[in-house]
């Protein structure tokens, strides 16, 4: 792991209708490693990710990725929205989905044409939906949606890859796909953030581990924070117990 | 007028093809631009411009104190526009959700118009009359410029929707996606949103303030039902707009007491109807065979495959078995069997029956699926 930053955030604060959702947010996520944000429903965990890639204004702080900010560097980062956040009864097939991950280094106007298509299909070959690839978006499943999701990130190959609950409604063998993209992508360099929801698999999955409910709790290496104290005070119970069960 | 003699003129009486031509040039702008308004959920948004674009009419009237149609559409124009950029102000400004802002400015404008409309008819001036058009439009007055404009209009909002197809396709996807691709989504927000108060206020003499959001939403709503591809919807809402108008006209041309507006926006509305019953994919109708078709196929499979745990116990899966054994299979029945032996399942022979190769094949594949699906 090289001492890189690849994400700092200083001082965020982000509030929607003046109610604060992040207070005064500190965090420097080093390049290379594969992170779990962790938090209950309603911690910000989505608004984090949100506002460091610019989609939501901070009222505060600033984000900045390999020390620039991210209006520069938008090409470098990949996003991974929470799968409900979009209409699946849009009109348009797996495959022009991921195309849409190529869209960004076309930049304006211009179409994407065989070579953007290519890189779709190998995108969506090794998340294993090439065969889908004319399927309606509708008539997938939602592990086969979530992977499309992926697929689409993928295809930007970025340093940066900001993903959302992917694991969210999927089987357990799309959940071993996935993690396996991912720990691919770290093996090649690439910083992997993502926001997780079962705290059993964090040691497993993830190498690094931000805990966060408002306020940033804790975050670092998972095999020296991950823990009952920073869990009892992210999620304001003692997790010790319900770990174990 | 019959409508025969509507189609036998319409080539040769020149009003007659003015108002033709305009409504279903009108109608295509507006399938067309109210697919964007469909697929983003904002149904509401032609309701609330065009509604906020009749205090505009009655107040260019007052400026200019003349009933020229061109002046009186900046009047729209202008004040559909402001309505616009207050709701989304008032959205992002407030806690109120979009819903509530839309519902909000609407009956403001509408009521400050219509408060205008009546002050404006109690003025002692012998032009006012007709200015209450714009609430449930006239096509009949229609001249060949207005034609001309949205032809234009519609030629422009062409160009700019084929130069910015991609960015319009993955806006009306996944807007956040956009955004964090570094696309302008603010940028491409207002152009949309600019070209559907276009054609709202060059609708408003044709349609009227208040069916005008039923013009834009109906064709596009339609044309959802016919297809997956976001392309072929856009056009097929453009081909159903400008047939609603077209016979929309005929109709209320050929029956003397019929205003052009609401007739094109009820065919347009039997459009919906008839796309949400018939369309094959979507369609109630397809639903309900494709859901009985499935029910009736799910108890075939059952009666086969209790067949075949009969017949796989045998060296000869054709060994034949008596009927009887399966009268303790709730899914048996005389006419499933037929069924099955109408698709070379089974044979029967008097009261005895005999899996086939190809009922043994269908029956093994059964078998894996369900082992796949149970994975
Ligand atoms: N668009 C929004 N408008 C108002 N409040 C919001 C919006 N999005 C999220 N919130 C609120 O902000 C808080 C944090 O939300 P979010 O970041 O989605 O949490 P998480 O992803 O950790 O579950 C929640 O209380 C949520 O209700
Ligand atoms: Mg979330």
């Amino acid at each position: 792991m090289s001492e890189k930053i690849a994400i700092s955030v200083d001082d965020l604060t982000v509030a929607y209708n003046y109610k604060p959702v992040l207070w005064d947010i500190d965090l420097s996520i080093p390049e290379g490693v594969l992170m779990a944000i962790v938090g209950p429903n309603g911690a910000g965990k989505s608004t984090l990710i949100k506002s460091i890639l610019d989609i939501i204004k901070p009222i505060a702080g600033s984000v900045k990725i390999f020390g620039k900010p991210y209006k520069k560097q938008h090409e470098h980062v990949a996003y991974v929205p929470q799968k409900g956040s979009v209409d699946w009864d849009f009109p348009t097939t797996a495959l022009d989905v991921v195309m849409m991950g190529t869209y960004g280094s076309l930049g304006w106007i211009k179409r994407p044409g065989q070579k953007q298509k290519k890189a779709a299909l190998e995108a969506l070959e090794k998340v294993g939906m090439l065969e889908f690839k004319s399927r309606q978006i509708s008539q997938l499943s939602g592990g086969q949606q979530q992977r499309i999701f992926l697929a689409r990130a993928l295809v930007q190959n970025s340093s940066i890859y900001l993903m959302d609950e992917p694991f969210q409604g999927v089987d357990a063998t799309t959940e071993k796909a996935i993690i396996n993209i991912l720990k691919e992508l770290r093996k090649a360099g690439k910083t992997v953030i993502v926001v997780h929801h079962d705290l059993q698999t964090v040691p497993e999955y993830f190498d690094w581990v931000t805990f966060l409910n408002v306020k940033k709790i804790a975050t670092g290496p998972v095999k020296d924070i991950f823990n009952d104290d920073n869990l009892t005070k992210t999620y304001g119970i003692n997790y010790k117990v319900s770990i174990q069960q | 007028m019959s409508l025969e003699e509507y189609f036998s003129l319409v080539f040769s009486d020149y009003t007659l093809r003015t108002i033709t031509l305009g409504t279903a040039v009108l109608g295509a702008i507006c399938g067309m631009l109210g697919s964007f308004a469909v697929l983003r959920k904002q149904s509401l948004l032609g309701d609330a411009i065009s509604h906020a674009a009749l205090p505009g009419i009655a107040i260019a009237f007052l400026i200019s104190g003349a009933k020229n149609s061109n002046t009186l559409l900046i009047g729209a124009l202008i004040s559909g526009l402001i309505g616009t950029f207050w709701i989304r102000g008032i959205v992002k400004k407030t806690h109120l959700k979009s819903d509530t802002a839309l519902g909000l400015i609407l009956s403001l404008f509408f009521g400050f118009g219509m408060l205008l409309l009546t002050f404006i008819q109690k003025m002692p001036n012998a032009n006012q009359a007709g200015l209450d058009k714009y609430l449930f439009g006239q096509a009949a007055t229609l001249v060949e410029s207005d034609v001309w404009l949205m032809c234009i209009i519609t030629g422009i909002s062409l160009i700019v929707l084929l130069t910015f197809w991609k960015e319009f396709k993955i806006l009306l996807f996944d807007i956040d996606y956009t955004k964090s691709l570094g696309f302008n989504t603010r940028f491409l927000d207002i152009l949309i949103t600019s070209f559907i108060v276009v054609a709202i206020v060059i609708g408003l003499q044709t349609v009227g303030v208040v069916l005008m959001s039923a013009m834009l939403l109906a064709p596009a709503a339609a044309a959802r039902q016919w297809t997956n591809s976001l392309g072929t919807m856009i056009f097929l809402a453009a081909i159903f707009g400008a047939f609603s108008g077209v016979l929309g006209t005929a109709v209320s041309a050929s029956s003397n007491n019929l205003s052009t507006g609401p007739v094109i926006v009820l065919i347009a509305a039997a459009f919906v109807v008839l796309s949400f019953i018939f369309s094959p994919g979507r369609g109630l109708l397809f639903r309900e065979i494709r859901y009985w078709k499935n029910r009736n196929d799910l108890q075939l499979h059952k009666t086969l495959a209790f067949m075949f745990n009969i017949a796989k116990n045998h060296e000869d899966i054709s060994h034949p078995h008596a009927v009887k054994i399966l009268n303790n299979f709730q899914g048996y029945t005389k006419r499933s069997l037929k069924k099955l032996e109408n698709r070379e399942y089974i044979t029967v022979s008097g009261s005895m029956w005999s899996l086939t190769k190809k009922g043994y094949k269908k029956a093994t594949n059964l078998y894996n699926q369900q082992e796949e699906t149970d994975d």
